[in-house]
Formats: C-alpha cells, structure tokens, sequence
C-alpha cells in the first residue's frame, strides 16, 4: 500500500522549465511554469472566456448573460454597495476581480487532478499584500494624516484611548496575516481532510477483504468513509465560494472604514 | 520523551483551538437564526454580515488547525 502523504498534493513542481534568468539588481529569477502558475492560467482565462462570451449586451439577457449579471449584481448589491456605499462604485472592479479569481483558484483545485494555488500561503499572502497596500493608499491619499483617526474611536476618554490605540493599531497590522492565512488554511485542510477519508476508503476497503470474521467490517468502514468524502466534497465547494466571498467581504470592510473614515456609514 | 510522540500530542493539543471556533459559530449561526426567526423581513440584509462573522470566527479554529499542520508537517 503506498504510503499516506497528504501534504503531496500540494507540492510545486516545473512543468515547463525556463532556465533562470539573470535580472540586475534581483539576481538570478526562476520564471518556470510550474503547475501552480499553470492553474492561474487555466482559471485565468475560464473566467476571462466567459465573460467575453457573456457580454453581449442583449436587452433580454441569455443564460451566461444572466449568470455573468447575477455575479455582478451580487458583488455590486451586497459587497461594494452593501458594505461601503455608493462610495465603493470605484472599487468594484478590483473586488469583483478578487472574487471571481479567488472562486476559480477554489474550484479549480476541486476538479480531479487539480492543483489548488490558494493553498499555497505565497499566493494568498500576495492577494492580502496587495488588499491590504490598496487600503493604505486609499486610506491616506483620501484622509491624509487623518488616516490616523481610524486607530482612535471618537468620544473616548483619554485612560482608555491610548491603551485602545495600541489594541487598534495591532488588529490593523496583523489584518494581512489573518486574511492570507485564513484561505489558506481553509483551503489546506479541506483538502488534507478530504484526503484522509479518501486514504480510509482504501485502508479500510483492503483490510476488509484481506481479513475474516470481525475484520469484514472493514468493508462497512469502507463504505461510511466514501458516503462521508461525498458530503465533504459537497461542503468544499460551498467552502471555496464562501472563502472567496468572505475575502471579498472583508476586502470590502477594510476599504470601508478607510474611505467613510470622515462621516460614519 | 520522543520527539515524534511529542510532535503527535502538540498537534492534538493544537486542535483544542477548535473548541472555541466550534462554540463560536454555534452562538453565531443560533443567534442569526433566532433574530431571523423574530424579524423575517430583516434576515436576508444581514446575511453578508452573519458570513463575516462566520470567517472571522472560524479563522481563530483555522489558525490553530495551520499550527497544527506546521508541527506534524513541516521538516526542520
């Protein structure tokens, strides 16, 4: 029986070599298609297909017309209008790119044979990076030094703003690190759990042929481990649209506080 | 004691994080529910807010779940 390795799944590997280049100033850089890069394009181009192909801009919308709006229409309604306001129009573009990339990064990795780049911690902390910046910029081209009233809630008593100003500080700084490291263990280990019903499924499967009397059970184990991969499956494509809209959410919320810093919303 | 016997119970140990993101999420989820259940009409605006919640909660589990995977996984 080959042995169990869960974390193999998610090794990157070249598929294409590219021998290293030498820029001036970075040094030697490795530009190889490796699987991973390989499903960011794959994904990629998926959704850039689709929406070449939905947008036709018919009166009476066809069925990818009408999914491509409803898309749309969530991320403009709930995230960008729903969270930050009629102020939010201007970053719908960079949310619904998030979004739609992030789900297709998610249920790509699904597929049978898929690789799963957002659990690489690389990737996601690259997308929490690049949220988290595009929060500092706006929070300060838009406010100015007044950036830092976020980090002091009004109407506090002076004992207790400084303490919270620290607290404050803090839970801003550690945002990209929640943000990277919450897809990525979402995505880590519902694949790592998926796998280890799959390795019950086998184990199991053959010490119940192998054996006699009681050990026939197996058999039943088995069974209960594949009813139970099924369900889980289930559960992860819920979990890879969920993660995806969470950070888009949460993108959204961030974004938020920075550009309605002025006058609640 | 042995290292990899140790390895084995810190990663168990790590899993106690999922106590409070179990506990969390049942407050969560059964709240949503019963506020829903009270005002009806009121529920579906507040569903991108019961999600985030959601995440923010579960993340708490999930890093324990990481610290987890990085004990019995990564090589030193």
């Amino acid at each position: 029986m080959a042995a169990i390795e869960p974390m193999e799944q998610f090794l990157v590997h070249k598929v294409v070599p590219i021998t290293p280049l030498h820029v001036p100033g970075l040094g030697l850089l490795d530009l190889s298609i490796t699987n991973s890069v390989l499903f960011m394009i794959i994904s990629a181009s998926v959704i850039s297909i689709f929406f070449l192909m939905a947008a036709k801009r018919e009166i009476v919308p066809g069925r990818m017309q009408a999914a491509a709006e409803m898309l749309y229409g969530m991320v403009d309604g709930t995230l960008t209008g729903g969270i930050i306001g009629d102020r939010g129009r201007p970053f719908l573009p960079f949310v619904f790119t998030l979004f739609l990339l992030i789900a297709m990064l998610n249920l790509i990795g699904l597929a049978p044979g898929g690789f799963t780049v957002t659990a690489q911690l690389a990737v996601t902390a690259a997308l929490a990076i690049m949220t988290f910046t595009t929060v500092l910029v706006v929070g300060f081209v838009r406010n100015g030094l007044g950036f830092f009233k976020l980090f002091l809630p009004a109407g506090m008593p002076l004992g207790v703003a400084i303490p919270m100003m620290f607290i404050e500080f803090i839970s801003f700084a550690v945002r990209p690190l929640t943000l990277a490291m919450r897809l990525f263990g979402n995505m880590l280990g519902g694949h790592v759990v998926t796998y280890m019903f799959a390795s019950f499924v086998v184990g199991l499967g053959l010490f119940g042929l192998q054996g006699a009397g009681l050990a026939k059970l197996g058999l039943v184990g088995s069974l209960v481990s594949f009813l139970v991969i099924i369900a889980l499956l289930a559960l992860e494509f819920v979990v890879a649209f969920l993660q995806a809209f969470v950070f888009a959410a949460l993108t959204c919320v961030y974004l938020n506080e920075v550009v309605n810093l002025d006058h609640g919303h | 004691m042995d290292v990899t016997a140790a390895k084995y119970i810190g990663a168990g140990l790590a899993m106690t994080g999922l106590i409070g993101a179990g506990a969390g999420l049942g407050i969560l989820f059964g709240n949503y529910l019963q506020a829903a259940i009270r005002n009806p009409s009121a529920a579906a605006g507040e569903r991108v807010w019961l999600f985030l919640g959601m995440a923010l909660a579960e993340s708490m589990g999930i890093f324990g779940l990481v610290m987890g995977f990085v004990i019995l996984f990564v090589k030193v």
